[in-house]
């Protein structure tokens, strides 16, 4: 099974109740716009976060990225709320 | 000379201080800045930092070597503490060495200021009362950040 491991932070991982879950995405890789799309459809709780959380932002393999970025197989991404820290 | 470190515990100033001075004969100048957690007026206890193990490694290690090449640092250190901290505790350390002062000042803004905003550190605020606040992120933190693009 291609799946990719998914990590929340912060808030996110707070509101959600989780701080990891692994996604199945298609062996030649996907957007992260298109997998969260599929991961939204199917759970309301992620739903109403991404719905009701501004400026969430996106790192994959620990880099900052962009929702029109490609997630493959094996890959690590996360979402979280824009940093503060110092 | 780069020294990133993340720990829980504080961190000795003094001996932060001590080692980028002595980094090398060259350092003409150093530049530190500590911020620590500040009274806000309102009950605030303490202040929890949650992190991306790995992630933000690697920020400031970047982050580091940017400063380096583009102030022509001697010496570069970066201490962020996470876990909980209450008032008057350090969380940050960032301190620079240079040959000249203009270069380690403008060093340690620049760190501090993409630090804020660029290494995935998330704030969050315990009161007396037993509220409970995840700090938000300011307009002003990433107008600052933006300067030095």
């Amino acid at each position: 099974m291609a799946t990719v491991t998914i990590l929340y932070f912060a808030s996110l991982r707070e509101q959600l109740g989780r701080e990891q879950e692994t996604a199945t995405v298609s062996a030649e890789g996907e957007s992260v716009a298109t997998l969260l799309s599929a991961l939204r459809a199917r759970d309301a709780a992620l739903n109403d976060l991404f719905e009701q959380t501004p400026r969430i932002r996106v790192a994959i393999n620990q880099a900052l990225g962009s929702f029109q970025d490609s997630v493959r197989p094996g890959d690590e991404l996360a979402f979280f709320p824009p940093m503060t820290g110092g | 000379m780069i020294r990133v470190v993340v720990q829980t515990a504080a961190f000795d100033l003094a001996g932060e201080m001590e080692r980028l001075s002595q980094i090398s004969e060259n350092v003409g100048g150093m530049s530190v800045f500590m911020g620590q957690v500040r009274a806000q007026g309102d009950g605030l206890e303490s202040l929890t930092l949650e992190h991306y193990p790995g992630m933000t490694e690697k920020v400031l290690t970047t982050l580091a070597e940017e400063a380096g090449t583009r102030f022509s640092l001697l010496g570069c250190t970066v201490v962020h503490r996470v876990g909980t901290m209450r008032v008057g505790e350090p969380i940050v350390f960032v301190g620079t060495a240079s040959g000249h002062r203009a270069e380690a000042l403008q060093a340690t803004s620049f760190l501090i200021d993409r630090l804020k905003t660029g290494a995935p550190f998330w704030k969050c605020e315990r009161f007396t009362d037993g509220r409970k606040r995840w700090v938000e992120a300011r307009d002003t933190d990433d107008e600052a950040a933006a300067l030095w693009d």
